[in-house]
């Protein structure tokens, strides 16, 4: 086989191997080189993985040629080509922005760590995303999470250790609900493998134990995925985390989990069991609401930049799962879509904001918090930096001619289809929260003049900014030109729905 | 698909806007005649067609859409902005110019976009293109008008939005092409266009807000929304017979108010509203040569309006007064101003070898051809109200009348050459009236130097000139302010609120006492929450995520139980 076949294996392997050779050298700049160019080449291998399954259909990659359901399979259909995309994509912008800011955040002697670390974290998110085999999903998830935990902690203020440490804990009750589910389903059906287990299960598909796991994957799940109000662990995360980090995790590692939701309730249970049998659309439904509002609610109030665009990011959850619980092929291509325009967004308002704590930090200092007091009349001094946030942020609130824009008219167009008028203006609404606190930024930054001991704040350099801006440039791209984004979440969508039905 | 070769000449000058502020100096005003020069030959080297095609969510957009009567209007705005630029160049504030230009590119954007969306975008652009140029004044009543401005332009927008949503979700088509008024969307779409137009009753709008702007940003904010407005008209209301009544109101509106008002720039403000009226009324009739004659009025209007907003401009930065009580006997010292002033003033009172002579007389003609006795009546003695009211009584008061003393110099080269550039085109559009027929989107079969037009329109001029000179004591105007129906929302609103707040005063003052009291509470509920300890910032213990994580297990759980 030429080595295109080999393309899912190798979206997992190059990063995978990047991490432990980046540890051996021991070298910081060498590990910088090499994980970077794995995170290069995972990203060049999505897109070859996309293009090819635009154009002959769904993968199926059978690991050291054991067919299914026995070995290992990797299956890359429409979904998968979409997110492996955005999650490489992500990575591939942020480890080359990340050279510059971990140099102040991040003691010299660990730079190396820090890039085996995200080396890892990435291959475990992809490898979550390629697999088709459940207990694989598993251990993927724990690879990334340990990744993630390590990464976070590394933050220079104390807090981030704390922060990460509750992580820890949380994140492993979430993994072992999910691990706990997956053990009913092996139970159950004798299978491992996604797509077998989906055949399997309509034989029993009633039965207490299929239930009980799908309440333990829909929790467990959730917490992974920051659903309110199992997000408490995320605001602290993202605050004290290193600012690549918490732009690489806003972008990548909730939307990951909200793949595997999708995956397990389309893809494994059904679209049958899980939309129609059980009140599981209203509970979720409900859940979203709460999101929308309670989350952004409290971002308004948050006075430290970075926890404020942490809530945020429950806040815009809120949209992703309020989408599913549509069970529409409206409702599922709006949440797939704002996978890729919240993403997007947020890690460019969080490299943004990492530019502007490097700007405010005094070289050999602990980094300075992005809070509010300090950030006065910050237009004045960073223009680029403070444009940047204050257009991603115009597509979390979704101004038309932003991405924002296009996943909620996908989710507004899906309320219709249904007929709930007041869902519509629930969205409209708590849109208005999100104004309100983008709104804060702008107030601060733009209208309130700057204290007079702040001279020495200078504009990120181009090397922090480059990256950035491009990816304030996609938050605009994607709101005019859909073909990418809306075609891909749409064919994806329907792919799902076929499967499930 | 986008097809390479064509350049959007909206977005060169939106782009120039954006570079505008880099660039200081020598390079700046090299920047500021070539951005636009360049849109200006960009314009006229587009094919017809739909340029550009794009598809956005569901549909296909046209962003660059070019026929006759769009690239007509383009040009006009093109040369507008260049003519405006080269007058501006001495203007000191950073922020206006830019702001123009992004004004004048989004008009350019409307009048070239191919379907509706696109025609939305660039209107709210541009609302917020010309508003930038009121703020940028930067007196406090400049500020206050800014706001009144935008506020009348985004509900415009927001019906506008409205309209085109219904439109859309109706006939399931984006182009933008001729509708009729039949369902509430198309109405929604025609308030929307009639708003920038000045209709009633939001006419206001425009005389309240635009002599605020700067002696140069009133010029750009005369050419372009209330013409893109005409365009959009032209372009998708063609003989909706309510725009007749509809101009002929704004008319005699402009008309009255103008001869009763002493701010000169506010003549001249309500004189557009005046003129907007012919070319509204000649849409309304909606026949070929209407409709020509809608466009070509158009073009002169911009052409002598922006002429003598420039004079007016001149005036005002050599002598910092505005009403005209307070002016007179300029032209001792100003002769050329003089001189192009009143060639504005003879354009737009349709002196015969002038332009507005061969555009507004097409209008005429195209209601006598419909047999529409009233309208050309109404046309008529309401081509004698504005010679009274701009053609005489704007360079009258100003440049000659009595003598205030007042001895300025002329203005800087830079507008003198705006003026002259605007003053020669008038004459010539006048007198070679065949290049601006050839560009009119129908074929024009109309004669306007036959003896019988030249000697009415001569008889009409001189007796409403003599009425003038009659009338004189009474033009005279003192320095008073004239009540529009903007009293409406400026001093009523307000007034009408006092009496009912003061009936109501107790109840609404126990109320009061209550929401302050709630309002307080509320506010020291959420500042307790502030605290790092409080609900809004604490870190929650693990402890207390895990208790979360059970409730929702045993949520899902008993919930699948009862299923």
């Amino acid at each position: 086989m030429s080595l295109s076949a080999h393309l899912p294996v190798l979206q997992v392997v190059l990063p995978l191997v990047s991490a432990p050779i980046a540890v051996l050298f021991r070298h910081g700049g060498f590990a910088a080189g090499i994980v970077t160019g794995g995170a290069w080449a995972a990203f060049a291998t999505a897109i070859g993985l996309w293009l090819h399954v635009a154009e002959f259909g769904t993968i199926s990659y059978h690991m050291g040629n054991w067919a299914p359901p026995w070995g290992i399979e990797y299956r890359v259909d429409r979904l998968t080509s979409f997110v492996l995309l955005l999650v490489s994509g992500t990575a591939a912008v942020v480890l080359p922005w990340s050279r510059a800011s971990i140099d102040r955040e991040i003691p010299e002697e660990l730079h190396y760590l820090y890039y085996a670390m995200f080396g890892l974290c990435l291959a475990g998110l992809l490898g979550i995303t390629v697999t088709g085999d459940a207990f694989n999903i598993f251990v993927f998830l724990e690879i990334s999470s340990l990744a993630t935990y390590v990464l976070i902690a590394m933050g220079r203020n104390r807090r981030a250790l704390a922060a990460a440490y509750r992580y820890l804990i949380m994140g492993s009750i979430g993994a072992t609900f999910i691990v706990i589910g997956i053990g009913f389903l092996y139970l159950m059906t004798g299978t491992l493998n996604l797509a077998d287990m989906a055949v399997r299960l309509r034989a029993v598909e009633n039965s207490r134990p299929v239930l009980v796991a799908l309440a333990f994957l829909t929790v467990g799940i959730s917490l992974k995925l920051a659903l309110f109000p199992l997000h408490q662990w995320l605001p602290n995360a993202y605050t004290y985390a290193p600012s690549a980090v918490t732009a690489f995790l806003a972008a990548t590692a909730t939307k990951v989990s909200v793949y595997v939701l999708i995956r397990f309730y389309y893809s494994v249970f059904g679209e049958s069991l899980v939309f129609e049998q059980l009140p599981l659309p209203q509970f979720m439904l409900a859940l979203s609401l709460l999101a929308m509002f309670a989350a952004s609610f409290i971002a308004i109030f948050q006075d430290n930049l970075k926890r404020l665009f942490a809530y945020s990011s429950v806040g815009q959850i809120g949209y992703i799962t309020l989408g599913l619980s549509f069970g529409s092929l409206t409702g599922l291509t709006g949440s797939i879509v704002h996978l890729l325009n919240h993403g997007v967004a947020k890690a460019a308002i969080f490299l943004l904001i990492g530019g502007l704590v490097l700007g405010m930090t005094k070289p050999g200092t602990v980094t300075a918090e992005p809070s509010f007091d300090r950030l006065a009349g910050l237009s004045k001094r960073m223009p680029y930096t403070s444009f940047g946030i204050v257009i991603a942020g115009l597509s979390l609130i979704g101004v038309p001619g932003t991405a924002g824009f296009i996943s909620k008219w996908h989710l507004i167009l899906a309320a219709l289809e249904q007929d709930q008028f007041w869902l519509v203006a629930a969205i409209v609404v708590s849109s208005l929260l999100a104004v309100a606190y983008v709104w804060r930024f702008v107030e601060v930054a733009y209208f309130t003049p700057p204290p007079e001991d702040s001279t020495s704040v200078q504009e990120a350099p181009l090397s922090l900014l480059v990256p950035a801006w491009l990816l304030v440039t996609a938050t605009i791209w994607f709101g005019f030109d859909t073909t990418f984004s809306v075609g891909s979440a749409s064919d994806a969508a329907q792919q799902l729905l076929k499967a499930a039905q | 698909m986008i097809s390479a070769f064509a350049l959007h000449p909206a977005l060169i000058l939106i782009a120039g806007a954006f570079l505008l502020p880099l660039l200081k100096g020598q390079m700046r005003n090299m920047a500021v005649l070539a951005i636009p020069a360049t849109t200006l030959v960009s314009v006229f080297l587009l094919p017809d067609g739909k340029l550009w095609e794009t598809s956005w969510l569901d549909y296909t957009l046209a962003p660059l859409a070019v026929d006759q009567l769009s690239r007509l209007f383009a040009g006009i705005f093109a040369l507008m902005a260049l003519a405006g630029g080269l007058f501006a160049l001495h203007q000191q504030n950073r922020l206006e110019m830019p702001a123009a230009y992004l004004y004048a590119g989004s008009a350019i954007g409307v009048v070239l976009a191919g379907d509706l969306i696109t025609v939305f975008v660039f209107w709210e652009l541009m609302a917020i293109g010309s508003t930038l140029i009121i703020w940028s004044t930067g007196t406090p009543s400049a500020w206050a008008a800014s706001r009144r401005y935008l506020t009348v332009h985004l509900a415009g927008g927001v019906i506008l939005f409205a309209g085109i949503t219904g439109h859309i979700i109706e006939t399931g088509n984006v182009g933008f092409s001729a509708m009729q008024a039949n369902s509430i969307a198309n109405w929604l779409i025609l308030i929307g266009f009639l708003i920038n137009a000045g209709a009633p009753p939001f006419s206001a709008w425009l005389p309240d807000a635009y002599p605020e702007a700067s002696w140069s940003g009133m010029v750009f904010l005369s050419a372009f929304t209330t013409k893109t407005a005409v365009y959009v008209l032209l372009r998708g209301f063609p003989g909706t017979e309510i725009l007749i009544w509809i101009g002929i109101f704004m008319i005699f509106y402009g008309i009255v108010y103008a001869l009763l008002e002493n701010d000169m720039r506010r003549i001249l403000a309500y004189s557009i509203v005046n003129q907007v009226g012919f070319m509204i009324t000649g849409i309304g009739i909606g026949t070929e040569m209407a409709l020509n004659g809608a466009a070509a009025h158009a073009v002169s209007h911009i052409i002598y309006k922006a002429l003598l907003l420039m004079t007016a401009g001149a005036v005002l930065v050599a002598t910092n007064r505005r009403k005209c009580s307070e002016l007179g006997g300029l032209f001792h010292s100003m002769p050329l101003t003089t001189l192009c002033a009143c060639i504005g003033a003879l354009a737009i009172s349709s002196f015969p070898l002038t332009s507005g002579f061969i555009s507004k007389s097409m209008v005429s003609q195209a209601a006598i051809d419909g047999h529409m006795q009233t309208v050309w009546l109404f046309l008529t003695a309401a081509s004698a109200g504005v010679f009274l009211h701009a053609g005489i009584k704007f360079p009258w008061f100003v440049f000659f009348q009595k003598d205030s003393g007042l001895r300025p110099a002329e203005p800087p080269l830079s507008m003198r050459f705006g003026m002259v550039l605007f003053a020669i085109l008038c004459v010539a559009i006048g007198l070679w009236p065949d290049f601006l027929y050839a560009m009119l989107p129908y074929a024009v079969v109309y004669v306007p130097y036959t003896a019988a037009h030249v000697v009415t329109q001569l008889q009409l001029l001189l007796f409403s000139g003599l009425a003038f000179f009659v009338m004189l004591n009474y033009l005279k105007r003192t320095p008073t302010i004239t009540l529009d129906a903007d009293w409406l929302w400026r001093a009523s609103g307000p007034a009408a609120g006092r009496t009912i707040a003061s009936a109501l005063q107790i109840s609404l003052a126990c109320m009061r006492k209550g929401f302050a009291a709630a309002n307080v509470m509320l506010s020291a509920a959420i500042n307790r929450q502030r605290l790092p300890d409080g609900f809004l910032l604490r870190s929650w213990p693990s402890a207390n995520m895990s208790l979360w994580v059970m409730v929702m297990l045993l949520s899902y759980l008993a919930l699948y139980y009862l299923e």
